[in-house]
Parts: structure tokens; sequence; C-alpha cells
């Protein structure tokens, strides 16, 4: 079991900058295979910069590499793009738009640790 | 041969800077000046090769992609027609002809945008007002579950914070900036006040900053992890504005809530102009995806998520929005018109693309483009040819045709199409 959070997903520059290089771009892959973490919740699930987490939701599951992120304790952000899909869960409540935001998360680190190592 | 073309209108957010001036060599564009960084690449990285469309992965004539797209068409018992937000308002139109003549669905990429800013738009109305206006009258800037300084890299400098109008004529110091969001942000660094919220909470706090407003009392100290009284200040701030606007974004509609939360907003910003002027603006993404609510609105008398099954146009989000009916496999075609779902939807909805006969007009090479059976490269709007696109305040912008590319445009393929299905 691991750590329980809500994950929202959105645009970032680097990931708009990335998508017109071309989504098969190193620069697009980069730019959207990372998830953003408040600092106090990596040291607490002694998570480091750069290293390697498994993120579990209803919907699906994916491997990604951890940034430090301003964001509150408890909240993880993953750039809009071909990880993010994964996550997301196709429930639109009636309006035609998924949950892109809030959606409840587990995330375990992974064996293969730091990948900068 | 090089030129300098000037009032070029970049076409990649719903800024539609038109001030941007290009220098090209031949049939390339070597710099785009005044450009955000997104913008040059978007200028600057366009494929100019000519290319011929495809069947099947095997190159043809235009005239045999046309025929077998309209082939597919002809023959779905329940076709798609989705995207239209990086195209012309033109192209748009003769996308809703064909959604009629074929009794499809058609939907844009304002059902995973700013669809539930549409549904409250019809519950509660809209007090809004132009870009222009913003920059010569407003003296507070609300941003509110949008992060513009990352998603729209110009809209600080042309429009919101620190150009100088006609009555804001200190730029910057002549306004107050106030940001809601629940993370720090690029934006939030440039605002003189941030109230960060806790995820999912946007319609109580705005619920009760509308009580506040109208000077109800309010029973909680705190709501969604911000102090009642720090939103009194808000509500007083509100109130004593020369010309207030809210612009607001993702946040609020990709959000528990969804449409709830904008139409508390909107309420908020309705009941404000009985103290004030106050306008509300959503943060449109794409170029043109306001051009798409507005050209579908102009001929069905919805915004997005239509079907014309029955003959005659229904609105039903989610019913007729693309996300839940490939996810639902209630489609058996689709025309995909300058947009990529495929890499944009939830993995479960955007699967279906790859089972179904998928048509794609798309200048760039996509990942919806990489699994369908007929793909048109087609022209850049804005660079290949002329049209016109909506700002996000609904303001029309005529797009200059740069270069005599060669490629055809998205109108002129979807004409081919209705002629051939006709």
């Amino acid at each position: 079991m691991g750590a329980l959070l809500t994950l929202i997903t959105g645009r970032t520059r680097e990931q708009a900058i990335g998508m017109h290089k071309g989504k098969g771009s190193s620069e697009y892959r980069r730019a959207t295979s990372l998830v953003q973490m408040n600092p106090d919740d990596m040291e607490r699930l002694e998570i480091e910069d750069g290293s390697l987490v498994q993120l579990r939701t209803e919907a699906g599951q994916v491997e990604l590499v951890v940034e430090v992120g301003s964001l509150p304790p408890g909240l993880v952000f993953v750039p809009m793009g071909p990880s993010a899909n994964v996550l997301v869960a196709v429930e639109t409540e009636g309006t035609g738009m998924p949950s892109f935001k809030g959606i409840e998360v587990e995330l375990v680190p992974t064996m293969s640790g730091n990948v900068g190592s | 041969m090089s030129a300098v073309v000037e009032h070029v209108a970049c076409t990649f957010c719903g800024c539609v800077c038109d001030d941007i001036v290009v220098e090209c060599e031949g049939s390339e564009i070597i710099k785009a000046r005044r450009a955000c960084a997104v913008g040059r690449g978007v200028l600057t990285g366009r494929d100019s090769v000519v290319r011929r469309p495809t069947v099947r992965g095997r190159e043809v004539e235009w005239q045999e992609a046309v025929g077998e797209a309209a082939s597919i068409l002809e023959q779905a018992d329940s076709p798609l027609i989705y995207g239209l937000s990086s195209t012309s308002i033109e192209a748009q139109r003769r996308a809703v002809e064909l959604a009629d003549w074929l009794g499809a669905v058609i939907d844009t990429t304002s059902s995973v945008c700013h669809g539930p800013t549409g549904l409250a738009m019809q519950a509660v109305g809209e007090a809004t007002c132009t870009l222009g206006e913003v920059r010569d009258r407003a003296d507070l800037i609300v941003f509110w579950g949008c992060n513009p300084a990352d998603s729209h890299p110009r809209h600080f400098g042309r429009f919101s914070l620190s150009p100088k109008g006609a009555l804001t004529p200190n730029g910057r110091k002549d306004r107050t900036v106030v940001v809601v969001d629940v993370r720090p942000t690029r934006t939030s660094k440039a605002a003189d006040r941030f109230f960060q919220v806790n995820v999912g909470t946007d319609y109580e706090v705005l619920s009760v900053l509308r009580s506040l407003v109208k000077g109800r009392d309010v029973q909680v100290d705190t709501v969604g992890g911000v102090s009642v009284s720090e939103l009194r200040d808000l509500a007083d701030r509100m109130k004593e504005s020369r010309y207030g606007v809210a612009f607001m974004g993702m946040g609020l509609t990709m959000s528990r809530g969804r449409h709830l939360n904008v139409g508390e907003l909107f309420s908020l910003v309705a009941e404000l102009n009985e103290y004030t002027r106050f306008s509300v603006i959503p943060m449109r993404g794409h170029g043109n995806v306001a051009g798409a609510d507005q050209v579908l609105t102009w001929q069905s008398g919805y915004p997005f998520a239509v079907s014309f099954a029955r003959g005659y146009p229904q609105f039903g989000p989610g019913e007729f929005s693309a996300v839940d009916m490939l996810s639902r496999r209630e489609v058996d075609a689709a025309l995909v018109v300058a947009s990529d779902p495929a890499a944009h939807f939830p993995h479960a909805a955007a699967e279906h693309l790859g089972r179904i006969p998928t048509i794609v007009l798309d200048p760039a090479p996509s990942v919806t483009a990489s699994c369908a059976r007929v793909v048109f490269p087609t022209a850049y709007y804005g660079i290949d040819a002329p049209g016109t696109a909506y700002r996000m305040d609904n303001v029309p912008i005529p797009l200059q045709g740069i270069f005599a590319s060669g490629r055809p445009t998205d109108e002129q393929i979807l004409d081919q199409i209705i002629e051939a299905v006709k």
C-alpha cells in the first residue's frame, strides 16, 4: 500500500513547447513524464528528487520521475500528456468533461530507484 | 527570397496575438518577433513541405482520399465529427454542414476545456467585456483557477497586468492582481494577493464570497482553507474597484463541481455589477476554440456536443460529447479536424479511435493521424491560408495567408467531402 494523495493535471509551458516540437520528441516526453510533489511529502515518504514512482488511480497506472514542486502537502501534479491520460477516468458526470483534477491517487516508490543514478 | 510580414496573428492560444512580425526566407518563417516562446515554436517550426494525403499509410491523390473519406462517413451508422479548435471559422461552418447532412454527432475540444463554462453561461448568463476594455479600464484583475503565465504567456503584457491603457496610464501600478488557485504558480508569483484554496472547494469559497459581497453573516471562520476575514477583504476590494475583471480556467471546469463552480463565479460577477462594473472572461486555450463555440451556436443553437442524428440538432453533454461516446463505443467512424484526441483524451476513450475508421485533417503529424485510415495534411490556418479566428473575448481576428503553400485548406477538403456525400 502506497501513500494516498490527490492528483491534479494541467498545462505547463515546457509541455506546450515540447508539443510543438512533436509529441514524439524527447522534449515532450520529458515534459509529460514527471510528477511534481510537495518537498515535505517527499521527505516523509523517503522519495528523492529524480527517483521513479508509480502512480495508480481507478483508471490505470504509470511510472513517472519525481520533481520537487510548489505544491501543498497531499497534492501531486502531472502535466497533461500520455501519462496523465492513463490516470484520468472517462466518467464526465453528464458534462462531457472528465475529472482531470482532484483525482485520488496511490503513490508507490518503485524498486528501480533514482533514474539519475 | 526574403520578406518581412507585419500584423501576423499567432493562433496557438486564445490570445490570438495579431502583432507578430515574421521574417521569411522562401517558404520558411525564420523569425517571429514579439511572439512568446510557444508562438515562436508554432510559427518557425511549421512543416513547409507540401505532402500528399494517405489512405492506410499509402500516399494517394487528393481525390482518392476524398472518395475514401466520403465512403467511410456514408457507411457509418454513428459518425462523430470532432475537434475544430485550431482551424478557421470558415472550415468550422463546413464541418457543421457536413454533420447536418450526415446526421452525425459534432463535438469540439470545448467539451474537454470550457464546456462546463458553456453550461454555466446557459444557466446564469455572462457579464463580459473585451480584452481592450481590460487593458484600458480594469483596476482589479482576478485570475481564478488559471495560470496564464504558463498557458497564455503574453496575456499579462498585452491585456491584463502591465499594459498602459486609457484609464490605467501607469500600467501595473494602476492594477491590483488577485490569484485564486490550489497551488502557487508563475501567475500567483506576479499577484498582489494569493488565495490558496483546497482542491475541490472552489464552489464553497465562491458561495461564501457571494454572501460576503451581499453583506450577509457567515457562520464559519474558514472555507476551503481560506480565512473568511481575508475573503471579506476581497469582497470589499471587489465592490470598491472601478472596473473589475475575473479570468477563469480549468481549475474550475475540470474539478469537482465543474459547471456549478463556473456558475457560482458568473453569478458573483453579475451581482458585483450592483456595486461597480465587473466582467468575466474564460481563458480559452486553443486559438479558435471560441470560434468553434460561436459557429456551432450560430448553426445549431448549441455550443458543443450536438447530434444531428434525428434530422434536427439536439444538445447533449454527457450523451453526445466525444469522451462519453468514444468510451461507450457508440461511434463507428470519426472525422477529426485540427485536433489530437488520441493524445489528449483519457486513455479508455482514446483507444476506441484505434478500433474505428478515422479521418484526420491536420497540417502537422499527430498521434490521432498516426492511427487514422485517411490523413489530409492541410494548410496551416493563418500561415498558408487566410481566415478568421475568435479571440478568447469573442472578438474576430482576421488571419493572413502569408504563403501560397499549395496545401488545400480544411475548408476546401470539407467542401469536397460534402460534395462527395451528397
